[in-house]
């Protein structure tokens, strides 16, 4: 994704002067590229996340488009309240990228898990968030980043997801985009969780349910009428992503869900506990302790309609 | 902008002096001590120094000051009132219900306001950001942010003058209006800033020391800027907390509290008579 995205920006950086690119000094091997192109649109902040978004703001006031990029939490969480006061109370044209989206950068420690961020951002007014869900999604947000009006928060993984639109799917921030439909059960899917989802949705469909699968790409503002539509539609919905249960997509669809006055489906999240990881564990591993991999995420749907109506197909 | 002669900037010094001291005054809110002590370097600067129009508010070639120590907006407000942005009566909606004017330097629908601050630290990053804009376009605008002292605790400050200082922003400026006394306590007994112009020059700055209520070395430090070449610029004026009126100097205390309507026209005849 984070190949996707950098390829794309300097695209754009290439037709668009205004389009600028500011690093909290991370993205060895990824921005290289872009600084040496674009000198004059490239900035390393260094190790300043504060100064970094405060930097970003004072640009985009005077008449750029600044993209800032750093790992999860520290282009986030260590600079909140700039992020909050500067970049969406002034509705700065910056764009605050995260890579290592959830538990990307696994090992590496608690630090380096960016779990709550979606909720966080996601409060935020003025605040747009958008977690593209595999490396063409990430490419078509990109380029609708840089013409939406105002801050945004885009959410990446890393390197190396799998594709999952075999062709380009119409893309427009705050429309999900529907990648199979069916009326038995919803999968709504958000960041790399789409790849999952997608493969617990062929697993479902071949046991015979009519799954409807979703990506929920942009979180915030939340496609109310895709969820209402599932709800409404479908007897179950599930949310699927690689952050917290508080507060992210599964908070978001359920604060939609819960204002539905029509009879609707119940919900289940999936995602991770909102907890501190205590045992070391690469992205893979980590995802199994939260059952977020596909064998785990299968399974907990299966039980769950089961239950709910005693056969899965 | 044509300099202006030392007793226009003494006389619009008073006014907005009088006017942040009925705006406290009327609204009951707090930081009438850190509004007087900057009453000189706002009246300088927007009096002589900085080239704005307020018919253009957005003009793209404008100088740009942020007021980083928000909490001053009283007088920002008096200040951006009397270069013309706003009209002076408006200046009573003051922290009121249903007004524009927060009681922290908001630019939310106030002309002239160029950020909104008040959680302090947030003001230099942000000049920085413009400074670099502008000298990559080789524009000739250059940006001012106003920080208090106390401020200087904020480790944001210190990232971007760090960042200033390396890429050489000698379009930027800072004035500190260092007048010695934070929200507790005096400066040296919370964090000590001193040496605090070494501290500067350390990071590549060129600094000058004035006396922050004498408008003629405002004016002329301002007017000397940039001080140095490839080096962003600080002006460090020395000043004292609710300077005006005399049962105000250097006491924390009106840091917090408004003055009642009898204090107030004690404290209007004292700025008078000065």
């Amino acid at each position: 994704m984070r190949t996707a995205f950098i390829q794309t920006l300097n695209e754009l950086a290439d037709r668009d002067e205004r389009v600028c690119l500011i690093v909290g000094d991370l993205g060895y091997s990824v921005i290289e590229e872009f600084a040496s192109k674009h000198p004059d649109q490239f900035v390393n902040a260094g190790v300043s996340e504060q100064n970094m978004i405060g930097l970003a703001v004072g640009m985009a006031l005077t008449g750029k488009v600044v993209f800032t990029y750093s790992i999860g939490n520290f282009g986030t969480l260590r600079c909140l309240e700039q992020i909050r006061n500067d970049v969406c109370y002034h509705r700065a044209e910056v764009k605050v990228v995260a890579v290592g989206g959830g538990l990307a950068y696994g090992n590496l420690g608690v630090t380096h898990h960016a779990s709550e961020d979606v909720a966080i951002m996601r409060s935020l007014p003025n605040m747009t968030v958008v977690a593209p869900g595999d490396p063409v999604e990430a490419r078509l947000a990109t380029r609708a980043v840089v013409a939406l009006n105002g801050p945004c928060y885009l959410r990446l993984g890393k390197a190396g997801e799998p594709v999952v639109h075999a062709k380009e799917p119409d893309f427009a921030l705050g429309r999900a985009i529907t990648l199979l439909d069916g009326s038995d059960v919803t999968l709504i899917a958000s960041g790399g969780m789409l790849a999952t989802s997608d493969r617990v949705a062929r697993a479902l469909t071949d046991q015979g349910l009519g799954v409807r699968l979703i990506s929920m790409h942009t979180v915030k503002p939340v496609d109310r009428q895709a969820i209402t539509r599932a709800a409404t539609e479908t007897r179950y919905v599930f949310t699927l992503e690689e952050h917290s249960v508080e507060g992210g997509l599964g908070g978001a669809v359920a604060e939609v869900m819960a204002e539905i006055e029509a009879p609707h489906a119940p919900l289940k999240r999936i995602g991770l506990r909102p907890e501190f990881n205590t045992t070391v564990g690469d992205q893979t591993y980590l995802k199994k302790v939260h059952g977020l991999d596909e064998e785990t995420v299968l399974k907990t749907i299966q039980q769950i309609i089961t239950r709910s109506y005693g056969r899965v197909g | 902008m044509k300099p202006a002669a030392d007793q226009d900037l003494n006389a619009l010094a008073k006014r907005l002096r009088s006017h942040a001291l009925r705006m406290i005054s009327a609204a009951k809110t707090s930081h009438i001590g850190s509004c007087l002590s900057v009453a000189d370097i706002l009246a300088v600067l927007y009096g002589s120094i900085l080239r704005v129009d307020p018919k253009r508010p957005g003009w793209p070639e404008r100088d740009r000051l942020i007021m980083s120590k928000g909490h001053a907006a009283a007088i920002l407000y008096a200040a951006v009132a009397e270069a013309g942005f706003m009209p002076t009566e408006a200046l009573a909606e003051y922290a009121r219900n249903g007004g524009q004017l927060y009681g922290h330097a908001t630019h939310w629908g106030v002309p002239g306001v160029e950020m909104s601050s008040g959680s302090l630290g947030h003001g230099l990053p942000v000049g920085a950001g413009m400074a670099l804009t502008a000298k990559r376009a080789g524009a000739n605008w250059r940006v001012f942010v106003v920080m208090s002292d106390g401020e200087c605790d904020e480790g944001s400050n210190w990232e971007a003058i760090l960042f200033a200082g390396h890429h050489q922003l000698d379009n930027l400026n800072i004035v500190i209006d260092y007048n010695k006394i934070q929200s507790l306590d005096r400066v040296e007994k919370t964090l000590r800033l001193e040496p605090l112009a070494d501290k500067l020059r350390a990071f590549g700055w060129e600094v000058r020391e004035v006396d922050g209520h004498d408008v003629r070395a405002l004016r002329e430090a301002f007017e000397a800027l940039p001080l140095a070449a490839a080096k962003p610029n600080a002006i460090i004026a020395h000043t004292v907390k609710g300077k005006g009126v005399s049962w105000m100097e250097g006491k924390v205390l009106w840091h917090y509290r408004a003055p009642t309507p009898e204090e107030l026209e004690t404290a209007l005849a004292e700025v008078a008579a000065s």
